[in-house]
């Protein structure tokens, strides 16, 4: 499971796997061009009123192995959760609370008045509670 | 690519149709024939009946039917479905055999051709015995039939043939051979299809049949075979509903079969064909999710289905094969009008399967590495009696075998290791690049460009291990700026790192170096050893040495590798590479910036250029340069070390040349403008960084514009958003990322040191020369040279101003249209220092408005700069402009009045009118005017001498004067209506201006008179200008006749208190043509003053149109009476009844 992407343009910011895994670079990968799918959903809901979107996007794509989730905020960040295909334990609820819990902490770190937008993000307090949340998943 | 055992049979994938086979035609020799099988197999478009049609000889031997099963007691099924029977059904045993024969109703040798033909009905009913195949006879005729029924002989040999080839009457045919060729036959076609249809039906319900017969334990394989026949059947029948519905029945028992090892492949080769067809069915049905649906449950059915450990290469070769076929399958519907969308198209399929054919290759690169003393087992075990299975799905050596355990272990033995030495010789890389291209075409096609990107990286890995090095090169290239822009500097390394492998491997030192330096650099995301490791290489490729191989390298591929490097070593030229940096983040970060956006001429030009490195050691570079848009200056900017090739390691004395990681340098550079370049910009066309040494191989790094690589731009965005506290680092270090790019500069011309100031008197008036007085004075310290001035009407202001608008330095001539608008580079002369000079500058408006004027000075002055003597220009713009408005000096009125002053709208011929002239002045200075003069045209004239009464008068702001002039029409010729009067004209100065300064002329045209004539004008002649009180005043009045007619007028005298008269008063007369009537009055005033004279009506009794007052207006109406002189003694008392009567009558 990993997360994360893109201010205006769709750079990095923060990639965090659980399991660390042998093959972190497919994560990269999986989240990259899941990418492509979020635009699309995003450029299609556009049109609506803003306060009215809804910030979760849904089941982005299938694959063989994982499920690919979205959810893009008022300011179009972009977080992307990958749960393993096996795993269903993790329903849409689930995912959908786990969005909203990653999303005030992102809030919460956009607060810094010492971080600066776009770069990566390096908060203890973000990196445990994203921990924290994909231990707890898995 | 020869077909795999993988691959799907064409029998299946075929769309099934009815098989009719076609004899007694001679195809090749009978044109008639030729014509008919033509008209059968040619144009079968989709509205045709789907049947597959041959020609088969009269004899020929259809396939042998065993004899039935009564009883499956003892039977035991040897496999599920043998290999041959798809192709039987399709082309083998026909629905129909249709027999064509040459027979007229009218045929002379009916008999014996009807006995012929019974013989080949028969023959085809032997060699189709024991088939429920239908058998059908066309007779081919050259008439045309008659209507059914009224032809009695026809009906009756029909009859007879029928009962002669035991044939029921719907099964015989006759087609003429007429026109209507093709009609015919698409109705016999439609009569076959139905023959075909009862025989599809009656198969089906054979195969039913036999169901009966079948227990659970023993027939299980006997229950999918049916099904599956069922289904096929029906698929030849056209009916996709039923045969979905057996195949799915089909699909769901072939899971309820007991799998083991040795009936696995077995079960999933047949799971696969019957998935295809529902697949394939569901998609024709226009169900896509249908078949979406069964395919998920079909792989998560299967995936854990795998077989023998030793051949796991095997399922996963089946997986991706099951994923490519649908994937093929979906394609194929969505070319028939199918919409597939991003998140669901082939692409995700043919990835899939991709994902499958990578898995097999590890696989059988795990499994079928053996020793090479290894050989391929003989008798080869894979090899078979009949050269193919006889069922789907089984191992040749040991076919028809269904127990759980091999029969003979060794021959499995056997077996495994035949089949793993064949997976050895499969081309996987092949397999898998042709998958993935697939899964791009689609995701291009679906808006995936990451997938896209993705996919790519991967073929380009994929092209690696199948040691296609350039090919890997070429698409990893390709996508690598996708991945630097979006800044995935993780994904950007991994790619980089093959890439770099794929450069190292072919030998492509460009590339390798390019690469190396993105890997050093700071986008990378490599350990500090990993980089440091490349760097090394690096400086050993840019020492012109063989570097060192990277890891996980094919070792064959290395070696050649060394070679080709080696060979690189001797070649003598192409050792010179340019790298655009722009497209990279490479190792060196580069900023040069022009201290300011504008250096004046006679300063010099300051550039900094600043560099860093991010690699892990130390750099050394030999050159570096910097391009300017005038490259003159090129030489300026460069910093050059004659370094030797050894020690371009170890940091040498002369630090300059040296990169330390981490620390920001700092490279000046300084010139002199040229004079050549005031006004013009100079540009950082590129910065060049040179690294290695021009005898040995050279990279120069070629930074456009002022620096900045794929990285930069954003880097710098971030830092201004930064709310990090800039520390000021110790010394002359800067912090990289406060440095920002300047890369042009404006050349600008010297500040001048000279005063211009500009006197005059706004506004300007009309056509006046107006006086600008201009003082240049220098306050330079040396002599200006070659000074230069120009004034007048600036530029680029409406056209008509330009046009209005004269300049001149000359007051004593005029300033005519002649003259331009602006007067250009007046030489001046040369200004010692401290001198002043003055000019005056005359201009002329000649219309109003404000207009915009430009003083410009320009001059030469020699100075140094830096040592150097420059001979600069300097311009002087006398605060940029001065706005002058011009006002018109006076506005002149010019109108006809009567003589009496009124306001005359036409004048009459002959009768005197006077011309009234105010001038009002509206110029806010006093004016001269000098003198006036009237110019009238020729048809006009003067009363008496008209003479100028306003000469030498000064009219101040808003005074009037007013002068007028009498003039006279006269007689016009018929025809012209209106008659020009003539001009004014007014000569005026500014009472200011000198007395030699020339008066300005006004010419004002005087408005046009239109004449008229009157018939009868009355006039009085030598009327006094005044009377006295009782003294007698004679008035003569004049009516002239100008009619060609005796005009009789009506002549009366109203009564007047103020005068008593004698004379007529009142009178008829006649007056004859042209003649001139004179009546005489003789008035006595009473009164004192202004007084009404006796009023004169005229009435002209032919023209009555002609009013009274029109013939009043020419005659007096009033005079002033004066009061006579007191001359006797009784005269006062006369004066006192003269005032008296004045109060009485109040007049």
């Amino acid at each position: 499971m990993a997360l994360v992407g893109s201010w205006l343009y769709n750079i990095c910011l923060a990639v965090v796997c659980v399991v660390p895994t042998q093959n972190e670079l497919k994560f990269h990968y999986t989240v990259h061009t899941s990418l492509d799918v979020v635009e699309e959903k995003v450029s299609a809901v556009g049109k609506a009123l803003p306060d009215q979107r809804e910030l979760y996007l849904g089941l982005l794509y299938p694959t063989e192995d994982y499920k690919v989730y979205g959810y893009v905020t008022n300011s179009k960040v972009k977080f992307v959760i990958v749960v393993d295909s096996s795993n269903t334990s993790l329903r849409d609820n689930e995912i959908r609370s786990m969005f909203r819990k990653l999303h005030s902490s992102f809030t919460d770190v956009m607060c810094n008045p010492f971080y600066n937008p776009g770069d990566t993000i390096q908060s203890k307090s973000f990196d445990s509670i994203v921990s924290a949340m994909m231990v707890q998943s898995s | 690519m020869s077909p795999t055992q993988w691959d799907l049979p064409p029998e299946l994938c075929c769309r099934p149709m009815a098989f009719v086979a076609l004899t007694g035609l001679d195809v090749v020799y009978n044109a008639v024939h030729r014509a008919i099988w033509d008209a059968f197999c040619a144009n079968r478009r989709a509205d045709r009946v789907p049947i597959s049609f041959k020609v088969l000889p009269g004899d020929h031997e259809y396939p042998k039917c065993r004899t039935k099963r009564t009883s499956y007691e003892w039977y035991i099924p040897k496999g599920i479905l043998k290999t041959g029977w798809m192709n039987k059904h399709l082309n083998l045993v026909p629905a129909l055999v249709v027999l064509f024969y040459e027979l007229d109703w009218d045929d002379a040798q009916w008999k014996e051709k009807q006995s012929e033909c019974a013989t080949k009905v028969e023959i085809v009913r032997t060699s189709l015995q024991g088939r429920n195949t239908k058998v059908a006879v066309v007779l081919i005729q050259k008439k045309t039939p008659l209507p059914p029924g009224e032809d009695v002989v026809a009906s009756e040999r029909a009859a007879a043939l029928c009962n002669a080839c035991d044939l029921s009457g719907k099964s015989l045919f006759v087609l003429p051979h007429t026109d209507h060729l093709v009609g015919y036959i698409i109705r016999l076609e439609n009569a076959f299809y139905e023959h075909a249809q009862t025989y599809y039906y009656n198969e089906i319900r054979r195969v039913k049949s036999h169901k009966e017969f079948l227990n659970k334990t023993t027939h299980q394989l006997l229950f999918v075979r049916h099904q599956f026949k069922t289904g096929f059947f029906s698929e030849l029948k056209q009916d996709t509903q039923n045969a979905l519905k057996h195949y799915r029945s089909a699909y769901g028992l072939i899971h309820e079969l007991r799998a083991h090892e040795t009936n696995m492949l077995e079960i999933k080769t047949l799971a696969g064909f019957i998935n295809y067809k529902i697949c394939r069915l569901c998609f024709q049905h226009n169900t896509p999710l249908d078949a979406i649906a069964q395919f998920r449950k079909h792989i998560d059915l299967c995936k854990k289905k795998l077989g023998s450990g030793d051949l796991a290469f095997e399922h996963t070769a089946w997986m991706s094969k099951q994923f490519q076929s649908f994937g093929d399958l979906f394609d194929e519907a969505i070319k028939l009008g199918l919409t597939a969308i991003q998140t669901q198209n082939p692409g995700f399929y043919y990835q899939q399967a991709a994902c499958y054919a990578q898995e097999r290759k590890q696989q059988a690169s795990q499994f079928c590495s053996h020793e090479p003393n290894v050989t391929y087992p003989l008798p080869d075990p894979l090899e078979t009696l009949s050269g193919v299975l006889d069922f789907y799905g089984q191992r040749a050596w040991r076919q028809g075998h269904q127990s759980i355990d091999p029969p003979d272990p060794d021959r499995e033995k056997q077996g495994v290791l035949a089949l793993q030495m064949k997976e050895r010789s499969v081309q996987h890389s092949e397999l898998i690049i042709a998958l993935l291209s697939n899964a791009v075409a689609q995701f291009k096609k679906y808006k995936c460009p990451r997938m896209k990107s993705h996919l790519m990286v991967q073929m380009g890995e994929e092209y690696f291990h199948a040691k296609e090095y350039t090919k890997a090169l070429k698409l990893l290239d390709y996508v690598m700026c996708d991945y630097r822009t979006e800044r995935w500097w993780s994904l950007l390394t991994s790619i980089l790192g093959t890439a770099l492998k794929c450069s190292y491997l072919t030998g492509h030192v460009k590339d390798y170096i390019t690469y190396s330096m993105e890997l050093v650099g700071r986008a990378s995301t490599l350990r500090e050893d990993q980089k440091s490791r490349i760097e090394k290489n690096l400086i050993r490729v840019l020492m012109n040495e063989v570097p060192e191989e990277e890891p996980n390298c094919d070792a064959g591929s290395v070696r050649a590798a060394q070679g080709l490097w080696g060979e690189r070593l001797t070649l003598a030229a192409g050792n010179e590479f340019t790298i655009e940096v722009q497209d990279c983040v490479p190792f060196i970060q580069c900023k040069a910036r022009f201290l300011s956006p504008s250096f004046h001429v006679d300063e010099p030009v300051q550039l900094h250029v600043y560099l860093r490195a991010d690699c892990p050691h130390p750099v050394r570079f030999a050159k570096l340069g910097v391009s300017l848009s005038n490259q003159e200056y090129n030489q300026y900017c460069l910093v050059e070390e004659a370094c030797k090739v050894k020690d371009i390691l170890e940091p040498s004395s002369q630090e300059n040349m040296c990169l330390v990681p981490g620390k920001t340098r700092k490279y000046c550079f300084k010139f002199v403008a040229k004079t050549e370049d005031v006004g013009r910009k100079i540009e950082i066309t590129h910065v060049d960084l040179m690294l290695g040494v021009e005898s040995g191989r050279c990279v120069y790094l070629n930074w456009r514009g002022g620096g900045g690589d794929a990285a930069s731009a954003h880097e710098a965005l971030q830092a201004s958003r930064s709310f990090k506290r800039r520390t000021r680092l110790p010394g002359q270090q800067l912090e990289w990322d406060t440095v920002s790019v300047q890369a042009s500069t404006m050349v600008i011309s010297r500040v001048p040191r000279i005063s211009v100031q500009l006197r005059h008197e706004p506004p300007a008036l009309t056509n006046e020369m107006y006086c600008m007085t201009i003082t240049i004075q220098s306050e330079e310290d040396t002599v200006a040279r070659d000074v230069c001035l120009t004034a007048g009407l600036k530029p680029g202001q409406d056209a008509n101003l330009t046009q209005t608008t004269h300049v001149t330095l000359d007051s004593s001539e005029g300033c005519d249209d002649a003259h331009p608008a602006l007067l250009t580079d007046i030489v001046v002369g040369d200004l010692q220092p401290g001198q002043k000079m003055e000019k005056k500058l005359y201009v002329r408006c000649v219309n109003t408005g404000s207009r915009i004027f430009l003083f410009h000075v320009s001059y030469a002055i020699s100075s140094t700069v830096e040592g150097k003597d420059i001979a600069c220009k300097c311009h002087k713009v006398r605060d940029e402009t001065v706005t002058i408005d011009t006002v018109v000096p006076f506005e002149v009125a010019v109108k006809f009045v009567s003589t009496k002053f009124e306001h005359l709208e036409r004048v009459y011929v002959d009768v005197p009118f006077l011309l009234m002239v105010d001038i009002l002045s509206a110029s806010p200075w006093p004016v001269h005017l000098v003198d006036s003069q009237i110019q009238l045209a020729s048809n006009m004239a003067a009363v008496d001498l008209p003479q100028s009464q306003v000469a030498a008068v000064v009219l101040q702001t808003g005074e009037c004067a007013s002068e007028c002039f009498s003039l006279k029409c006269p007689p016009v010729q018929n025809g012209t209506s209106t008659v020009a009067a003539g001009h004014y004209l007014i000569s005026w100065k500014r009472c200011v201006h000198p007395l030699t300064c020339q008066p300005l002329l006004i010419i004002v045209t005087v408005p046009v008179v239109l004449p008229l004539s009157h018939p009868l004008p009355p006039r009085t002649s030598e009327l006094p200008s005044f009377g006295r009180v009782r003294e007698s005043l004679p008035v003569w009045y004049h009516i002239e006749n100008r009619t060609g007619m005796v005009q009789e007028v009506d002549v009366s005298v109203e009564p007047s208190d103020a005068f008593m008269f004698s004379g007529l008063k009142q009178v008829r007369m006649r007056i004859l043509p042209g003649s001139v009537q004179e009546m005489v009055y003789n008035f006595y005033p009473l009164m004192a003053g202004y007084q009404n004279l006796p009023l004169l009506n005229v009435s002209v009794l032919r023209l009555p149109s002609i009013p009274s007052q029109l013939l009043q207006r020419f005659l007096p109406t009033r005079i002033f009476i004066k009061v006579r002189p007191p001359l006797h003694q009784h005269e006062p008392f006369l004066t006192l009844c003269y005032v008296m009567h004045y109060i009485h009558t109040g007049c």
